[in-house]
């Protein structure tokens, strides 16, 4: 098992230096380049951004360049932002907890649900609730997020005033749990019915699928009660291919969701990307980047993990 | 190899050896082989029916892909006609292909199932250029009727068939080029009772018809008996006795072979009181046995048999008859 | 008229006119079309059959295993211990499985859960019905294994699925079947999927444990030969009915069906002399969902007369204790 986990992590070591690689030559891609700020501006002069590139050691050769921005990376020193001159890993690390208090819940809440929901509609298949809820997770997952966090806005918000239409807190209420948790209902329901929508449809069909093997006649013809079939035989083989899928959408707690978290004003990672991108603040995108990009890899080794502890077969290689 | 061997050999085989490799470790290294085939020597008369038998990991099913190069040998060498086949590529075994074919076990998955019958049996000329348009139709009627079958079922779909029936349709493909050799790996293992019969008649049939060579793999003692002209048993990977038919089924020499033989149900109601049942299970072909490989099942096992490997010989001399043991050739 | 069972020994389970359907496609499959037959205490009946005959359905069908949307048994009883299975509800045919009769499965790969060490499935119907403590269980499921000739059976417990050979899976299959002492036991082609010599193996420990235990045993296959070590009683099913039903000799040596008479003739035989073809029995199994009126196995019969093709002949006895279903079982 330890051999398994330390080749894993292994491997992902050329992964992580191949996202990099490619992450800091798309910058030096984009128009203008990494100081596009300053070159497509018309009233800085050349030979000021002749002295900022050698300041900022950008007049060295790629792989030099490269390498610089490589050990900064390792030590902690993510740069500055353009805009305000802030140390970049700190602007991305104050978002982080908001992210992951909205991601958190909506996570939860999917997971729980849809399971549930996946497995009952499997169990009882073409059952009206079955047919319910296939249509329902269609419907969700046909209408684009922000539709559904508009309307929620306007019925919720601006019609039945039962809650706020944006923002974390109330001005004023910073800290507050309660406050906090009357603003997280709306994105948190408006992001979980996308993600119950997605979890149901994988929780069904890992069903279906193990329902209809052998060891579950197997166990049936045991004489265990059903119910034991259900969760001790059928949930713990259904249950490998969904900790796969866990471990891929454990990034999304850190990379956040864009709209989302737009339309509700919510202060998090995801609105910290787009307006980077408005402001084209490409160390902050850069860091963003390798932000996510590691952890979209721990999140494959952390499924790799669940999925061999899960299912003692894989661990045979 | 001497001449005599290679004109009346249809396929003759020296110390053939087939592994496959396992791969484990970071870097997939190779920690381990598979020795699936691991030092044969058989011959192949023109005109005969030689049956290969023997349980999972004996390697009967690599041995005939072997000696139809579907799978590359590790070493040793294949004589096919006379010419030396080892070490031929892919484009230079082609040609040859016409002359050996093989018949699947499955009859569900081996035939395409996107491709009507028609297409599937006029695919072997295409590949080799043979024929095309009304030539090729009519080869392909002749073809279905050769195996029983309507002109009919060449328009239709492998699953608008029965496993019997599609099973004939495996064979018809295997025969469409006039090929001087047929493989057939547990040809009729996948059907019923009654249907075997069927095929097993039709497959002698048409050897005697077209003068064909026959390897016939099955681990179906039964089946084998009734067809084989001379029979070869295997266990891991090696060739433990070869005779003719009527030797094999009633004289046997080899522990193992006492064993299969006593082992297969026989259908005298009544239960076998002097049936040999072997200890444990069938070992891997990853670490065989040291010394003899059957020496940890042996129910006559020596000293002798846990450190020297016997060789496949002949306790009397002159005789066909060969077996790898001990007990027979001190 | 329903064919008169044989002398009751003491009979354990008995099944009487047993219909099974199932909705496909074309139709309506009558997968088992009026079966009936008996298991005698410390005797084994088998059931031979090749696709298409029923078997398998009937074997789970007493079990209520099948899938019941496509499934529907439409008729029957099935009279075990004084109460008819199939009137059962769901928690007392539960009560039923694994304790009072037990299944064993042709795959024993598929059949066992993947992801649970072997020991913990052999103790659950220990649990479950015996009411045994883990712990207890566990000493027993030992003691179980080394009862089916598993090596190293405090090892093995541990052990997964996939990391046993197809020999020891099925000995670990009937462990858990025979962990509570069942009456009786249904083996649904428990060795076809395993190697002749441990096949061998398998079928005298199925023998040597009913000698043991005096269960009733339901042999479900479609290799004669296994029948002929096995069975006492012997029922040859043909398109879901019964054809032929009677003691393992008569079967063998005087069959009188034309289709048990076709089917060992059509078995390869290892002797001296052996026939230059075999017997065939023409033609293939019908269409299950287009069964006309007349027999069933009309359309490949050498002896059929128009009779035949237009009224299905009953099961009936010709002799005590042999049962034949053809109109002609008395010609010679």
């Amino acid at each position: 098992m330890l051999k398994f986990i330390l080749r894993r992590v292994l491997q992902s070591i050329p992964l992580v230096i191949g996202v990099s690689i490619i992450a800091f030559g798309l910058m030096h891609l984009a128009p203008g380049g990494p100081l596009a700020v300053y070159t497509l501006n018309p009233t800085i002069q050349a030979q000021d951004i002749e002295r900022i590139k050698v300041a900022l050691g950008l007049d060295q050769p790629f792989h030099i360049q490269y390498l610089r921005w490589a050990a900064g990376m390792f030590s902690g020193t993510w740069g500055n932002t353009f805009f305000g001159g802030r140390p970049v890993l700190d602007v991305i690390l104050e978002r982080v907890p908001a992210t992951l208090i909205l991601m958190g819940s909506a996570l939860s809440i999917a997971i729980l649900l849809g399971t549930a929901i996946g497995m009952l509609g499997a169990v009882k298949r073409y059952s009206l609730f079955d047919y319910l809820a296939t249509t329902g997770a269609l419907f969700a997952l046909s209408f684009p997020t922000f539709w559904f966090g508009l309307m929620a806005i306007y019925v919720f918000a601006v019609r039945l005033r039962w809650l706020p239409s944006g923002g974390m807190y109330d001005l004023g209420n910073e800290g507050d749990p309660i406050d906090l948790l009357i603003h997280l209902v709306l994105p948190t329901l408006v992001l979980a019915l996308v993600l119950v929508a997605t979890w149901s449809r994988y929780a069904r069909s890992s069903f279906l699928e193990v329902i209809h093997q052998d060891y579950i006649r197997t166990a049936r013809a045991k004489g265990l009660v059903e119910r034991d079939v259900l969760m001790k035989h059928a949930f713990p083989n259904a249950l490998v291919p969904l900790i796969a899928l866990f471990g891929l959408q454990l990034p999304t707690l850190f990379s956040g969701a864009l709209v989302t978290e737009t339309i509700f004003g919510w202060p998090g990672m995801g609105r910290l990307f787009v307006d980077s991108l408005t402001m084209k603040e490409y160390p902050v995108l850069m860091g963003m980047m390798m932000f996510t990009a590691l952890f979209v890899i721990v999140g494959n080794l952390l499924a790799d993990i669940g999925v061999a502890l899960a299912d003692p077969r894989v661990r045979l290689e | 190899m001497s001449e005599l061997a290679a004109t009346t050999s249809l396929i003759s085989i020296r110390g053939l050896k087939t592994y496959f490799p396992i791969r484990k470790g970071i870097l997939s290294r190779v920690v381990d082989k598979v020795h699936a085939v691991d030092g044969v020597d058989l011959d192949v008369r023109r005109g005969e029916v030689l049956g290969v038998v023997g349980e999972s990991g004996c390697g009967k099913t690599t041995l005939a892909r072997t000696m139809l190069k579907l799978v590359e040998p590790t070493a040793g060498e294949i004589q096919f006609n006379g010419t030396d086949i080892t070490h031929l590529s892919r484009r230079e075994m082609a040609p040859l292909r016409r002359q050996m074919q093989i018949i699947f076990q499955d009859p569900f998955s081996s035939l395409n199932p996107r491709l009507t019958v028609g297409d599937i049996l006029a695919t072997p000329f295409e590949i080799h250029g043979l024929a095309e348009g009304q030539d090729m139709r009519d080869r392909v009627e002749r073809l279905l009727m050769l195996v029983g079958l309507r002109p009919e079922a060449a328009r239709r779909y492998p699953h608008e068939f029965s496993g019997g029936q599609r099973q004939r349709i495996g064979i018809a493909r295997a025969l469409a080029l006039d090929p001087q050799l047929v493989v057939g790996d547990e040809p009729v293992s996948a059907l019923d009772v009654s249907i075997q019969a069927q095929i097993i008649n039709l497959l002698k049939r048409l050897q005697a018809e077209l003068g064909l060579t026959y390897v016939l793999i099955s681990h179906n003692l039964s089946v084998v008996s009734h067809i084989a002209d001379r029979v070869a048993v295997m266990y891991l990977g090696r060739v433990v006795e070869i005779a003719s038919r009527d030797e094999l089924y009633f004289s046997a020499l080899h522990p193992y072979t006492e064993a299969l033989l006593s082992a297969a149900p026989s259908s005298v109601p009544g239960r076998k009181r002097d049936r040999i049942i072997l200890k444990g299970d069938i070992p891997s072909p990853i670490n065989p046995p040291s010394g003899c490989r059957f020496h940890p099942r042996c129910p006559k096992v020596m000293a002798r048999c846990k450190t020297d490997d016997p060789a496949l010989i002949s306790p009397t001399a002159g005789s066909s008859h060969a077996v790898a043991c001990h007990l027979h050739n001190p | 008229m329903r064919a008169a069972l044989p002398q009751e020994e003491q009979t354990v389970l008995r099944v009487e006119d047993l219909r099974v359907q199932f909705k496909v496609a074309e139709g309506t499959l009558r997968a088992v079309d009026g079966v009936s037959f008996t298991l005698q205490h410390g005797k084994t009946l088998g059931v031979v059959g090749e696709s298409g005959s029923g078997k398998t359905v009937s074997a789970l069908s007493i079990l209520r295993l099948l899938e019941t949307p496509p499934a529907e048994i439409k008729s029957g009883r099935m009279l075990f211990g004084g109460r008819d299975i199939l009137k059962l509800s769901g928690p007392e045919i539960s009560e039923v499985r694994g304790r009072e009769i037990a299944m064993i499965f042709q795959e024993p790969m598929t059949s066992l859960n993947p992801v649970k060490r072997v020991g913990v499935q052999v103790s659950e119907p220990l649990v479950r019905h015996l009411g045994l403590s883990p712990r207890e269980a566990r000493a027993r499921s030992i003691q179980l294994f080394e009862l089916v000739g598993i090596q190293a059976p405090a090892e093995t417990i541990d052990r997964y699925p996939h990391e046993l050979s197809g020999g020891m899976r099925q000995r670990v299959m009937i462990a858990m079947a025979i962990a509570c002492e069942p009456k009786v036991l249904i083996a649904d082609e428990p060795t076809t999927a395993l190697d002749v010599t441990i096949q061998a193996q398998i079928l005298d420990l199925i023998v040597g444990l009913q000698e043991k235990f005096g269960t009733a045993i339901l042999l479900i296959t479609h290799d004669l030969a296994v029948i002929a070590e096995t069975a006492h009683r012997v029922a040859v099913m043909y398109a879901g009915r019964i054809v032929e039903l009677a003691d393992v000799k008569t079967i063998f040596e005087a069959p009188r069906h034309p289709y048990t008479q076709g089917l060992l003739r059509s078995i390869p035989q290892i002797v001296r002399n052996r026939p230059a073809t075999l017997n065939e029995i023409p033609g293939m199994v019908p269409n299950l969902a287009r069964l006309g009126g007349g027999c069933s196995f009309a359309g490949r019969c050498e002896r059929v007369v128009d009779r035949c093709r237009l009224e299905a002949p009953p099961l009936e006895v010709i002799r005590p204790g042999h049962d034949v279903a053809c109109w002609r079982a008395n010609d010679v």
